[in-house]
């Protein structure tokens, strides 16, 4: 199911383009921003719920995601060059699959494990650094398997992204209840709180929940992406 | 010894038709696809590499259908017309992880064959960004061609080469062919496919023109009536003079000049000064209005 090939062509196409450098900022960010409020609050206090579960999982983890998720396939569709994968006798479900591990790999690089050196700076925390660890980890693997489904879907993948993140989740999912079935942050936060339990995480889905939104996500983004990428087509030159 | 066999296939998008009722094979050797830009070529290349579904009709190799079958691509091929291709590879990572995506059992060897072959050697360690037009073009082929397929389909593979990197692209074709490999490239220009190819199948507005030997279409090509606009001192009197001529097909008195219709390129260029000349007129334009592509085609179409 993995391919080593494809994975180390986007790997290296991934993080060799300039907006590779997008991927550190957030998570630069969030690491600055900790070492700042635990120098001025060495007590403690409820600034890491803020700052880990707030920033980290309302803006941190879903712009990585956005970026890395639909870069990975999205670049070479949008620059013709999937043609040269794609003409060749991988199957599909291979290149998806391929595609969504390397992007969840990298999410979680940039920004679940920014998480976790954040939390285990923030005084008294390590409890709550590896719950919000666990969540954004998963959380990386359900918004790459969205993310990349979005970029095969359409050429405008990184404005779905963004209105989803913003709309959805960071608006909607906070006033509806029922949204958050539908919000991958909240399967995230759900997981966090599970393994940490804090009020101010603010999770509206218990663990059981969580889980089962984010394996159903998972594996029916993937495989929805898999059908479009079969049918993939080049346009010609309408007469 | 593949085929590729069309029958009554169609692709429109929305209501523009691109490709219109098509009936055709195409086996081994080289065969040229000529037409202007926008005739179609392209979408046909694209629905045999399975890159497009027939809106109607089918399409297949040897009876197996290109489109959803990732398992073509073992006997096929294909270097698209776009030029992008993972620029930040060398030449050589770039035909050897093609290689690997195709499971060969000796990737490096194959990588090494098809590089030679497509004299890319000296170059094969550089960075593909730094590459010419047609160093593109020719490593595009080289991948193409790692896995030894016996369909070869080429977009216009000869654009933007140098007269040398043509000659050398179209001895490799021709070596190809002669292999009895099928090979298919399209190509809006008349001289490229006559060079290369025996068998043309001729595109105009989505439907085959014309198919078959490529001296036989030439042939109906060149003696096809030609179109002047000439301008001279006295338009009347010469068209007068011409009509009595056997290669004159018609003469219409316009008002921006004399318009004469030819069946014989030649003739009328060699006696038109001389007849200017006889009957003392001073000629002062003489204009083929006629010589697009575009209206050698369509002149196809109608015969």
């Amino acid at each position: 199911m993995f391919n080593p090939t494809v994975a180390s062509i986007t790997a290296r196409a991934t993080l060799g383009r300039r907006r590779a450098v997008l991927f550190a900022i957030p998570a630069a960010i969030l690491i600055g921003l900790t070492l700042i409020l635990r120098a001025s609050h060495p007590a403690g206090g409820a600034w890491p719920d803020h700052v880990l579960g707030d920033f980290g999982f309302s803006i941190l983890l879903p712009l990585t995601a956005l970026i890395i998720g639909t870069g990975v396939l999205g670049g070479e569709i949008d620059d013709g060059s999937v043609v040269h994968l794609l003409a060749t006798p991988v199957r599909r479900a291979e290149v998806i699959f391929t595609k969504f591990a390397v992007a969840a790999a990298l999410t979680a690089l940039f920004a679940a494990v920014p998480e976790l050196i954040a939390g285990l700076i923030a005084p008294n925390e390590t409890k709550l650094a590896f719950g919000l660890f666990v969540g954004a980890v998963v959380g990386s693997v359900v918004y790459s398997a969205v993310f990349v489904l979005a970029s095969v879907l359409t050429t405008r993948a990184i404005a779905f992204g963004l209105l989803y993140v913003a709309i959805w989740e960071g608006l909607l999912s906070n006033f509806v209840g029922g949204v958050r079935i539908l919000s991958i942050a909240h399967y995230a936060l759900g997981i966090a709180n599970a393994i940490a339990p804090d009020q101010n995480l603010h999770a509206g889905l218990g663990l059981a929940t969580s889980l089962i939104l984010a394996v159903v996500v998972t594996v029916g983004g993937l495989y929805w992406a898999t059908r479009r990428l079969e049918a993939f087509s080049l346009t010609g030159d309408p007469a | 010894m593949t085929t590729i066999e069309f029958r009554n296939v169609s692709r429109w998008y929305g209501n523009v038709v691109a490709v219109n009722d098509i009936t055709m094979d195409i086996g081994p050797g080289v065969t040229g696809l000529l037409g202007p830009n926008g005739a179609g070529k392209s979408t046909i290349l694209h629905m045999i590499a399975g890159f497009l579904e027939p809106s109607k009709g089918t399409l297949a190799l040897d009876g197996s259908p290109t489109w959803k079958n990732p398992d073509i691509y073992r006997r096929l091929g294909l270097v698209p017309e776009r030029d992008s291709v993972y620029a930040f590879l060398t030449g050589r990572q770039f035909v050897l992880a093609t290689a690997k995506l195709h499971k060969l059992p000796d990737p490096e060897r194959a990588a090494q064959w098809v590089i030679g072959l497509t004299e890319m050697a000296e170059a094969q360690d550089r960075r593909i960004s730094t590459y010419s037009k047609g160093m593109r073009q020719r490593i595009k082929v080289a991948a193409a061609l790692v896995h030894n397929p016996e369909i070869l389909l080429l977009d216009e593979p000869f654009n933007g080469l140098d007269p040398r990197q043509r000659l050398h692209m179209m001895d490799l074709l021709a070596r190809l062919g002669n292999e009895g490999r099928t090979i298919l490239f399209s190509s809006h220009i008349l001289e490229e496919v006559e060079r290369l190819s025996g068998t043309i199948q001729v595109m105009v507005a989505g439907r085959l023109a014309a198919s078959g030997d490529f001296r036989a279409i030439r042939r109906l090509m060149t003696s096809r009536p030609h179109v002047f606009r000439l301008k001279t001192s006295d338009d009347r009197r010469l068209a007068a003079a011409l009509v009595g001529r056997d290669y004159t097909h018609a003469v219409e008195l316009t008002s921006k000049g004399l318009q004469v219709r030819t069946s014989d390129f030649g003739a009328f260029c060699e006696q038109i000064a001389v007849i200017t000349r006889d009957e003392n007129i001073r000629l002062t334009e003489l204009l083929p209005t006629d010589e697009s592509l575009e209206s050698v085609f369509g002149y196809l179409i109608a015969n």
